[in-house]
């Protein structure tokens, strides 16, 4: 109760407009002329010295990409979006090989502590009991420090930029690259694959539990720069790895596009935990701005036995279209996927997941949460498919939606398709308001109706947020209340 | 303590309460009586702020503070308690956080510090063990699944922690076999005191027999008609509201 209270008393000293990540950092970038060609994927290549084949995948990607229109089947409306009229590469200039914090621009530093980001080793140990947290923050589109490199090194964990990755094991990025998301997978991952700039890389080695939670921190900061982030890990046989993603933008007036691109791989018998929370600028209060947020998240069990969960905190953005997916190949793997989206606003969700059951007795769980407040629109779209061979599949679904306010809209779309007789699927929905007479009894207990909605909502959510690892289950809370800001009469 | 004032209250245009007074003195217990559709429930929805209903004239004070311009919450902190007839379930809320958050919204709005926990589950325990109520129900989530008498049991433990200044039991017998009326009766009057006002509100004599009233006041067709001791009561279970007949079912 002490974090759903310090986040209203927070919502209170701020209002719509006066968003808290909104500042902005003024760092004079090295970035690639404006617009998307041919020169523009060369350039970008070039800066990341990258091998002969990448440059020839990234050229494929691109030349598919003109092929292709973007997708028009999600529930989302927005402005037609110039990709000429975007800066593919941006980069901060002293970024150009600081070895420890004392060689990092001063200003990165400073636009860190103001959101937060626990850079620096010794507040990171300050954190709670034993845990550490290992952040590979990521300042626009290049990884400036990498903390506990050491630590994971002992342990033979890769995580390390994607950048430096292609240059340190470029056999693994080669291998995996591209095998769960393919070049021409859909309009926004190619695009990505063409112009993607950095992001992160992890590799488990076989028979390892990380022995931390790994965590990346993007920020969206340099003006007409879409994100292209592309992030790859690789759990090998028999390892364990929990991956914690987070994210604030700075507040701006046009909108911002974020395609990104995540690939998982859990080999024989291990298992990938995968943790969101999303807070970009939503737009302001009458729905101007905010970002665009196309993401391609999927995961391939691709052994035996493997495991990939799925956690989304999903509460920014003008426009969400993303549904983290696994493809569940490998025998008895396992898929799971735990969501809350919270829309308020004129922000537009529309996000679930795909549960593709390929192998036997496979089995996923799929449990979201929607809330739609204000003017927004929330959308889930899941697809649950068992292959012929895919014998005693399993699912169960649960969507909830919840409706705060009579101006919003929330929209189930399930697609289920099992092509053998031994699947068992289950899908159960709700939708549901928050009742006057709910309202009504909590504040009659002395609560404030701000108050009052954020314990309701907090407990509509709870079966979600306790699937986050504990790092995120607080700030969770606090992002709930805070992104239903003004959602109350 | 409480003073209602010739209190003229409609919904959706029609007019439930019409010139209505009453007065509770600290220290008292007064029953209102009164057939279906008399304004019994509306009155406690008023008196508690429930939106919705439109208040035309009159007044409600509690200790001479107006109470018709302060909301919901800002009555409750000021000591206000409504024992719901239908108490609301919370999916996913455990009701120690429930119980802990309403303490706290209250301790907060009068300017003092939040309880603190070791004092917390010390009086949630206390009160708990009074009404028969288990630790494993404190851990399930607020009133969901629960069973008429349950959750009236839990309307009053809600009561015992929030040490309200004027209590409204809204039919609290209603849906409660004679054992757990019997435990409910006892929580309710192990909180009568000198400082403390309760209106208990009932459809039937029997809660009467176990939460004795100081007056007792028959309501008919949005105000009181009759004022009397506890005999009253008993004479209104034996002649029925026949005399009182409401038009409004």
């Amino acid at each position: 109760m002490a974090a759903v209270q310090e986040t209203v008393d927070k919502v209170k000293t701020l209002d719509v407009d006066a968003y808290k990540y909104g500042f902005f950092t003024d760092i004079e970038s090295d970035r690639a002329p404006k617009g998307l060609n041919e020169d523009t994927v060369r350039f970008i290549s070039a800066k990341k010295n990258e091998p002969a084949w990448l440059l020839e995948w990234r050229l494929d990607a691109y030349r598919r990409w003109l092929t292709m229109s973007e997708p028009k089947w999600a529930r989302v409306d927005y402005p037609k979006i110039d990709y000429q009229d975007l800066y593919y590469y941006s980069a901060p200039k002293s970024a150009a090989g600081p070895k420890t914090l004392g060689d990092v621009d001063p200003e990165l530093l400073r636009a860190y502590e103001k959101l937060g980001i626990p850079l620096r080793e010794q507040e990171l140990l300050a954190g709670v009991q034993e845990r550490r947290v290992a952040v590979d923050a990521v300042f626009d589109s290049v990884s400036v420090v990498t903390t506990f490199k050491e630590e994971l090194g002992r342990a033979g964990v890769i995580f390390c930029p994607i950048s430096e990755a292609m240059q340190t094991h470029p056999e693994l990025v080669r291998k995996y690259l591209g095998s769960v998301v393919p070049v021409t997978d859909n309009y926004f991952a190619t695009l990505n694959s063409a112009v993607f700039s950095d992001g992160s890389f992890v590799y488990v080695p076989p028979g390892v539990r990380c022995p931390m939670e790994l965590s990346t921190y993007f920020r969206i900061n340099e003006q007409n720069t879409g994100q292209f982030e592309r992030t790859l890990i690789i759990a090998d046989k028999g390892s364990y790895v929990s991956y914690l993603e987070g994210c604030t933008a700075p507040k701006r007036d046009e909108n911002q596009l974020h395609a990104a691109v995540v690939e998982l791989i859990a080999l024989e018998d291990a298992e990938i935990k995968y943790s969101t929370v999303q807070n970009w600028y939503p737009g302001d209060s009458e729905g101007k701005g905010g970002i665009f947020n196309f993401v391609t998240k999927r995961g391939d069990c691709r052994g035996d036995r493997s495991k990939i969960s799925w956690t989304q905190v999903e509460t920014g953005s003008a426009i969400t279209w993303k549904y983290p997916s696994c493809i569940l190949r490998g025998e008895s793997s396992r898929g799971e996927f735990y969501s809350i989206a919270i829309s308020n606003g004129y922000q537009q969700v529309d996000s679930g997941t795909k549960m593709l059951h390929l192998g036997a007795n496979t089995s996923s769980r799929v449990i979201s949460k929607g809330i739609a407040a204000g003017h927004s629109q929330n959308t889930y779209r899941g697809q649950i498919s068992a292959h012929r061979k895919a014998v005693n599949a399993r699912n169960f679904t649960n969507c909830d939606s919840l409706l705060i306010g009579n101006k919003c809209g929330a929209h189930t779309v399930p697609y289920i398709e099992a092509k053998n007789s031994t699947a068992q699927f289950e899908h159960e929905a709700t939708t549901s308001k928050i009742s006057d007479d709910q309202l009504f009894y909590v504040m009659q207990r002395g609560l404030s109706a701000e108050e009052a909605t954020a314990l309701i909502v907090n407990g509509f959510v709870r079966d979600v947020l306790q699937q986050l690892p504990m790092e995120f289950a607080v700030e969770a809370q606090k992002l709930i209340a805070l992104s239903l800001e003004g959602s109350v009469g | 303590m409480l003073d209602i004032e010739n209190l003229h209250v409609s919904i959706a245009g029609k007019k439930i309460l019409d010139g209505f007074s009453l007065k509770v003195e600290a220290g008292q217990v007064a029953a209102i009586m009164g057939p279906n559709g008399s304004g019994k429930s509306t009155l406690s929805y008023v008196i508690a702020g429930k939106p919705d209903y439109e208040v035309t004239s009159g007044s409600i004070k509690l200790d001479g503070v107006d109470l018709l311009d302060k909301d919901v919450a800002a009555r409750a902190a000021l000591g206000v308690f409504l024992s719901f007839q239908y108490p609301l379930e919370i999916p996913g809320v455990a009701t120690m956080t429930f119980l802990k958050a309403a303490i706290n919204a209250q301790l907060k709005a009068r300017g003092e510090d939040e309880v603190s926990i070791p004092d917390f589950m010390k009086r949630v325990r206390a009160a708990a063990a009074k009404l028969n109520i288990s630790q494993d129900m404190l851990k399930r989530p607020v009133n969901l699944g629960f069973s008429g008498g349950e959750k009236k049991r839990m309307e009053i433990l809600q009561m015992a922690l929030l040490e309200p200044r004027f209590a409204i039991l809204d039919e609290m017998d209603s849906g409660l076999d004679i054992d757990a009326l019997r435990v409910c009766a006892e929580g309710v009057n192990a909180l009568r005191s000198k400082e403390r006002g309760l209106l208990v509100i009932t459809h039937y004599q029997r809660l009467l027999d176990y939460i004795v009233p100081d007056v007792v006041h028959v309501m008919s067709k949005g105000r009181i008609v009759r004022s009397g001791g506890p005999e009253l009561a008993l004479e209104l279970e034996k002649s029925g509201y026949a005399d009182y007949a409401s038009e409004a079912a």
